[in-house]
């Protein structure tokens, strides 16, 4: 049951009920955090900047919002999911062994020889990504043609796809957003990871992305901007990205870098970057880790 | 994957006498349709040029418009793969070139069941000049792992081929081309993925064409049986995986080589039968193609003739490679 329609059996108990499941949310967005530190510092390199801004994102996605199991991944009325920034990885395989998808010692062997957890998701290695991204631009083309896909086969399923901000650049994805509100795509819901940063510098140095949400609105879909560390808020755009006939997009306003202070909002954390043991110690103390914890993950 | 020398059954002929490739492709799939319910096409405003504008009409709730954007549509044809449906990504040869990333990760790297197929490929393309005609997309469609590269010889063949990466599983780049074609093949041709055919015996020496040099290959086989020379002419319409025990056979049974392409000479058959012969049995080889340099306007035939692949210089090449197999012996 989706936590919509549990919401819809039990109105009375909706408040507390919302509470605990954002609660829950909350827990899965922090061992996304700390697995992707973990991860990242044992592989001695990856993108921990990014991991860290859609830790959120990706706890709401799989913990409440898709219709995905770690049982039904061959079920075609699956939802799927495409990390269009497939630099993300690390928080991707966080969020699948915190909901059961792989697990979670497995993914700290993240790029090593012999691993399925590449730097960026294969879908030859773990059937559970959908498919291979890692080329900015192409996972929401891929989403797109999910969609259509799925149409045509009278397949009601959604489609989700996270796409980071300096990915904006590739001229692909505007032919993507072009493409998916000329076949009036409802069944899609992408969700920008919208930190400000790239590889260099900010969006802004780079190539200014703003007037983001105009540009979406210009290309005919439902925009939706959000802070996007707030689980209420961001289960709320889901919901209503649910029920746009033309495809949604959700801007989320992270912090790069997000819960560990020393990385927040600056671009040298973007990747590709190699952690201290002492760097990896107090980005998990700063996420709260326990004694305990932390032997799990940096101990391995 | 399945069985990649699944030799496909014979069609209806769909097929007319002189027919280009493109629009014997488009009459083949359509016709194929019903049969293949998971294919969908895919296009990007050029159906009218690929030949699948008779998809189109027939099949309008399979055929899916991208508009002039190459890049999202080869994406998009992994995401329709990933989810059960059997895409047919159809443009020019040069627009895959500029979606060619797309084509390596999304279908090749995913080891999706889509089929890429380029109309307008080398200088068949003729009077739209050097920017259209593709010389390249051989080579580089062969370079990606797991793709398999074809350029039927006819629109007899074409039909054969199309039915056949339809029975296929897994990405495949096919060539068609632009211009009317020569029939070469009667109904009782056969076509099989990864394999070439013996289509005119010979001893001398071995000419290996694919797509539409190999009209003009025959052709020059006439020309050289005039001065005496027995060439064997092979079609070899898989480029990837090449059929490396064919070539090896002919080199051991005529001990010289010529290979025409309309494409550059580095890297497309050329180069495909060169490595399998330097793993098995190296023998003189000439190269019939553009010889690295890009087209121009023009029509097929005097481009042919302007930039050396046309029949009198296949008969050349294979007088030199002749000359080279003699001094060796």
């Amino acid at each position: 049951m989706t936590m919509q329609a549990r919401l819809k059996a039990d109105p009375a108990s909706a408040n507390d009920h919302a509470a605990r499941i954002e609660a829950g949310l909350g827990q899965a967005a922090r061992f996304v955090r700390m697995h992707s530190i973990a991860s990242i510092y044992h592989a001695g390199s990856g993108h921990p900047g990014g991991a860290l801004s859609s830790a959120d994102l990706f706890a709401c996605l799989y913990g409440a919002e898709m219709n995905v199991s770690p049982r039904g991944v061959d079920d075609p009325r699956r939802d799927r999911f495409v990390l269009s920034k497939g630099h993300a990885a690390p928080a991707l395989y966080a969020v699948g062994a915190y909901y059961g998808f792989c697990d979670a010692k497995d993914a700290l062997r993240l790029r090593k020889l012999n691993s399925p957890f590449q730097g960026h998701p294969h879908v030859l290695d773990l059937p559970w990504v959908e498919t291979s991204t890692g080329s900015l631009g192409q996972g929401i083309s891929v989403a797109i043609g999910m969609a259509i896909g799925l149409r045509i086969q009278k397949n009601p399923a959604r489609v989700y796809t996270m796409l980071g901000d300096g990915e904006l650049q590739e001229g692909q994805v505007w032919e993507a957003a072009m493409a998916a509100a000329h076949h009036g795509l409802g069944a899609l819901t992408a969700v920008i990871d919208y930190n400000k940063l790239q590889s260099d510098n900010s969006n802004d140095a780079i190539m200014r992305l703003e007037p983001l949400a105009d540009k979406w609105r210009a290309f005919g879909w439902d925009v939706q901007e959000i802070d996007g560390h707030d689980i209420a808020a961001i289960l709320a755009a889901l919901r209503h990205a649910g029920t746009t006939p033309q495809p949604s997009v959700i801007i989320a306003h992270t912090v790069k870098g997000k819960g560990v202070p020393y990385m927040e909002n600056i671009p040298l954390w973007h990747g590709s970057v190699k952690f201290t043991p002492q760097q990896a110690q107090e980005a998990l103390d700063a996420l709260g880790a326990s004694e305990a914890e932390k032997k799990d993950f940096l101990d391995v | 994957m399945s069985d990649a020398t699944a030799t496909a059954t014979a069609p209806a002929l769909i097929a007319a006498n002189g027919d280009s490739l493109r629009e014997a492709f488009g009459k083949a799939l359509s016709a194929l349709a019903d049969e293949f319910p998971k294919l969908v096409v895919l296009d990007a405003d050029i159906a009218g040029g690929t030949g699948v504008h008779h998809f189109r009409k027939s099949h309008p709730d399979r055929f899916v418009q991208f508009g002039i954007a190459e890049q999202n549509m080869m994406s998009a044809a992994g995401g329709m793969a990933a989810v059960g449906l059997v895409p047919v990504v159809t443009t020019f040869a040069v627009f895959c070139l500029r979606a060619i990333e797309q084509a390596r990760l999304s279908l090749g790297y995913a080891r999706r069941n889509a089929k890429i197929v380029a109309s307008h490929p080398g200088l068949d393309v003729g009077p739209d000049g050097g920017s259209a005609q593709a010389l390249e997309d051989l080579a580089a469609f062969r370079a990606i792992p797991g793709m398999t590269v074809i350029s039927p010889a006819d629109a007899t063949e074409m039909a054969l081929a199309t039915r056949a990466i339809l029975e296929f599983d897994g990405p495949v780049y096919m060539r068609t081309g632009r211009s009317p074609s020569v029939r070469i093949f009667g109904d009782d041709h056969t076509f099989t993925i990864g394999k070439g055919q013996v289509i005119r015996e010979g001893d001398d020496l071995t000419l290996i064409a694919c797509g539409t040099q190999v009209a003009r290959a025959l052709a020059a086989a006439d020309l050289l049986a005039a001065d005496g020379i027995s060439a064997r002419v092979v079609n070899m319409a898989t480029i990837k995986p090449i059929d490396a025990g064919l070539v090896e056979k002919c080199a051991r049974e005529t001990g010289a080589i010529v290979t025409a392409e309309d494409h550059n000479i580095h890297g497309g058959l050329g180069g495909a039968v060169s490595e399998a012969l330097a793993a098995t049995h190296p023998c003189p080889v000439e190269f019939v193609g553009v010889k690295d340099v890009f087209g121009a306007s023009g029509e097929p035939e005097e481009l042919a003739h302007h930039y050396g692949i046309a029949a009198p210089h296949i008969a050349a090449a294979a007088r030199r490679a002749l000359a080279r197999k003699r001094t060796r012996a």
